[in-house]
C-alpha cells in the first residue's frame, strides 16, 4: 500500500512537473552566437554591403593608421582599408571551409556508416586506419597532403577536408553504434522494416543533433585549421585577402602596427568560438 | 606486467609501420607524379631543363619505374637501414637535417609540456577547491575558450605584447632559455586548455565519489582531499590525454616556429612543404607518429603505478 502510492504519484506528477521546469528561455549566449555566423555568412555573400571601401587598391595618403572612424580596423602599409580586406577576405575563407566540411562529412558518414553498421572484421579494419590517422595530427596530414597536391584555396581545403576524416569519423561510428543498438531499432528490425527504411525513419531524426553538434565543431576546427595553412603561405595568391593571410601579412609591422594582425586574429577568435559553443550547447541538448 | 609492456611495445611499432604506409600512400601514390613534384621543388628552371634521361633517372633512384608493391619495399627496407634518402633540395641526407634540426624543437617541446602540465594543473585545482563562485565559473570557462584561438595568433600577441611592448623576451632566435620561453608558452596554451577541461570535470566527478566522504569523515584536511585524493583519481584520463596531445605539439611548433623564426622540425617542415620536398615531409610527419607511440609507451608503462588495476590481467 505505502510503496504503491508514491510510484503512482511520481507517475502522474512528473509529465506536469517537466513541463512547467522548462519554459521557453531566451539562450542570449546561443543568439550571440548566431549572430556572429549570420554576419560572416553575409560578408562571404554581400560584402559590398559593409563597407565601401576598395580591399585590393590603397590610398597612398591614408597608410599605416590606426582604427578610426573612417577605417574600423585601420589601414594596412599601402592605405589599404583592413576592414575591407577582412570582410571580403571572409567568402574565401568559407569557401574552403565548406568544401572542407563536405568532403570530412561524406568520406567519414561512408566510413562511420559502414563501420558502425556492418561491423565485423570491416570495422575492426577501418578502426585500426583511423587509429593510426589519429597518431599523426590532423595539421600535419593537412601538410603532407598540401606537399602532394600543390598549393591555393582549394587544395588547402581538401586537404584539411582529408585530414579530420579520422577524428570526425571515430565520433559518427560511435553514434551510428548508439542509436543501432538501441533497442527501438532493434523491434523496429524485428517487425520487418527495411534497412533504408530503420536508416531514414528512426535512425536518423535521433542522430540529426549530433550531427549537426558534430559539423558545428568540425566549422570551427576547418576554419582554424585553414587559417593556420593560410597564414604558412599555402593558400591564396597575395593580392586576395583571406583571414589566415592578413595575420600573416600583418607579422612584419607587429611593433609599429598591433591592428594589422590583432583585429583578423580576433575575428577568427569569434567566429570560432561562436561554432564551438553552438557545438557544445547542441551536444548538451541530448 | 611482462607481456603488458610486451604488447604495448608491439602496438607502438605496428603504429609506426603503419604510419610509414599511410605516409608512403598519400606522398607517392596520390594521382600525382612524385618525380614532376620533386623537380618543381627543385626549382622552376631545372624542372624545365631536365630531360626525360634525367626524369627517367630519378624515377630510378626513388623506384618509380617498378611496380607499386616493389616500390614500398625498396623505400620501407631503406628506411629501416636508416637510409631516408636525400633532400630534393639541398641533396643532403635526410636524416642529417632532421638530426639538426631536433634539439631546438625538443627544447620548445619540453618546456611547453611542462608549462601545459603546471598551467593545466593549476587552474583545474584552483576551479575546484575555489569557493567564491565568479571565480569558479570564469575557471572553468577560459580553457575551452582559450581553444578556440588560432595558435599563430596566440604567438603573434605575445610576441607584440611581452617582446615589443615589455621587452621582457627577444622576438627572434634560437639562443638561450630566455628565446624558448615565448615559443613554449605558445605551445602549452592549447594543450593547458584541454588538460585543465579533463582534469577540471575529473576532479569535480571525484570529489561526488564515496569514497571521498569517508575520507572526509576520517578527519582529513580540504586541501588533503583535493589534491592527494580527487587529483590522484582524476589523473589517467588527464595522462591519456597527454599522450594524445603530444603529437599536437608538434603540429603546433611548425606553426609557433614560423611565428618566432626559430630554426627547428617545424621551420624544416614549413620549408619542406614549400618547396615540395617530398622525402624531408615524409620522415617529419613520420617522426609525430614516432613520438606519439613512444609518449604512449610511456604512459601506458606509468598507467599501473598511479591504478594498479589496468595491468591486471583481466580475470
Amino acid at each position: 500500500m505505502t510503496d504503491v502510492l508514491p510510484l503512482e504519484t511520481a507517475a502522474s506528477t512528473a509529465p506536469a512537473r517537466r513541463r512547467t521546469r522548462t519554459p521557453f528561455r531566451v539562450r542570449y549566449d546561443l543568439v550571440l552566437a548566431g549572430a556572429v555566423l549570420l554576419v560572416i555568412v553575409l560578408w562571404a555573400a554581400v560584402p559590398q554591403l559593409f563597407t565601401s571601401q576598395n580591399p585590393l587598391v590603397g590610398v597612398g595618403a591614408a597608410a599605416h593608421q590606426a582604427p578610426s572612424a573612417a577605417h574600423p580596423f585601420g589601414t594596412d602599409m599601402i592605405g589599404r582599408d583592413l576592414f575591407a580586406r577582412v570582410v571580403y577576405g571572409t567568402r574565401s575563407s568559407l569557401q574552403a571551409t565548406a568544401v572542407a566540411i563536405a568532403i570530412a562529412f561524406v568520406a567519414s558518414t561512408v566510413i562511420g556508416l559502414v563501420s558502425g553498421f556492418v561491423g565485423g572484421v570491416l570495422d575492426e579494419v577501418l578502426m585500426r586506419v583511423v587509429d593510426v590517422m589519429l597518431a599523426v595530427p590532423s595539421l600535419l596530414v593537412s601538410l603532407l597532403l598540401v606537399t602532394a597536391l600543390g598549393f591555393g584555396t582549394t587544395n588547402v581545403a581538401i586537404a584539411v577536408g582529408i585530414g579530420s576524416v579520422a577524428a570526425f569519423s571515430r565520433v559518427l561510428r560511435s553514434e551510428v553504434l548508439k542509436v543501432r543498438t538501441a533497442a527501438y531499432v532493434e523491434a523496429a528490425a524485428g517487425t520487418g522494416a527495411r534497412w533504408w527504411d530503420i536508416l531514414l525513419r528512426h535512425v536518423l531524426p535521433l542522430a540529426i543533433t549530433p550531427i549537426l553538434a558534430l559539423v558545428a565543431l568540425e566549422f570551427g576546427g576547418a576554419i582554424l585549421a585553414i587559417a593556420s595553412l593560410n597564414f604558412l603561405g599555402y593558400g591564396a595568391a597575395p593580392p586576395a585577402p583571406d583571414w589566415g593571410g592578413l595575420v600573416s601579412d600583418g607579422r612584419n609591422y607587429l611593433a609599429t602596427a598591433w591592428w594589422l594582425t590583432t583585429l583578423p586574429g580576433l575575428v577568427i577568435v569569434a567566429v570560432v568560438v561562436s561554432a564551438n559553443h553552438i557545438s557544445r550547447v547542441l551536444g548538451e541538448s541530448r | 606486467m611482462l607481456w603488458y609492456i610486451a604488447r604495448r611495445v608491439g602496438y607502438a611499432l605496428i603504429v609506426v609501420w603503419a604510419a610509414w604506409t599511410v605516409t608512403f600512400i598519400l606522398l607517392y601514390r596520390l594521382p600525382s607524379d612524385p618525380v614532376s613534384i620533386m623537380l618543381h621543388g627543385a626549382g622552376g628552371e631545372v624542372a624545365s631543363r631536365a630531360s626525360a634521361t634525367q626524369r627517367a633517372a630519378l624515377a630510378h633512384q626513388y623506384g618509380f619505374d617498378r611496380p607499386v608493391i616493389v616500390q614500398y619495399f625498396l623505400l620501407l627496407g631503406r628506411a629501416l637501414r636508416g637510409d631516408f634518402g636525400l633532400s630534393v633540395q639541398n641533396h643532403l641526407p635526410v636524416a642529417k637535417l632532421v638530426g639538426q634540426a631536433l634539439p631546438s624543437t625538443v627544447q620548445i617541446a619540453l618546456l611547453g609540456l611542462a608549462f601545459a602540465l603546471l598551467l593545466g594543473a593549476g587552474v583545474a585545482i584552483a576551479a575546484n577547491y575555489s569557493r567564491n563562485r565568479f571565480l569558479r565559473g570564469l575557471l572553468f570557462a577560459v580553457p575551452p575558450l582559450t581553444a578556440s584561438f588560432p595558435t599563430f595568433w596566440v604567438g603573434l600577441m605575445l610576441l607584440e605584447v611581452f617582446s615589443f611592448r615589455l621587452g621582457w623576451f627577444p622576438a627572434v632566435g634560437n639562443d638561450g632559455f630566455r628565446a624558448a620561453v615565448l615559443p613554449a608558452i605558445t605551445l602549452a596554451i592549447p594543450a593547458a586548455a584541454s588538460y585543465a577541461q579533463v582534469l577540471s570535470r575529473g576532479i569535480e566527478k571525484t570529489l561526488r565519489e564515496p569514497f571521498i566522504d569517508v575520507v572526509r569523515a576520517k578527519g582529513a584536511q580540504r586541501a588533503r582531499v583535493h589534491l592527494v585524493h580527487a587529483f590522484r583519481n582524476a589523473m589517467i584520463p588527464a595522462l591519456t590525454l597527454v599522450g594524445l596531445t603530444v603529437g599536437g605539439i608538434f603540429a603546433g611548433a611548425v606553426v609557433t616556429e614560423t611565428v618566432f623564426s626559430r630554426s627547428g622540425m617545424g621551420n624544416l617542415l614549413q620549408a619542406s612543404v614549400n618547396s615540395q620536398d617530398i622525402p624531408v615531409v615524409q620522415i617529419l610527419v613520420l617522426l609525430s607518429a614516432v613520438a606519439f607511440a613512444i609518449v604512449n609507451l610511456a604512459v601506458d608503462l606509468v598507467y599501473p603505478f598511479i591504478d594498479p588495476r589496468i595491468a591486471r590481467p583481466a580475470r
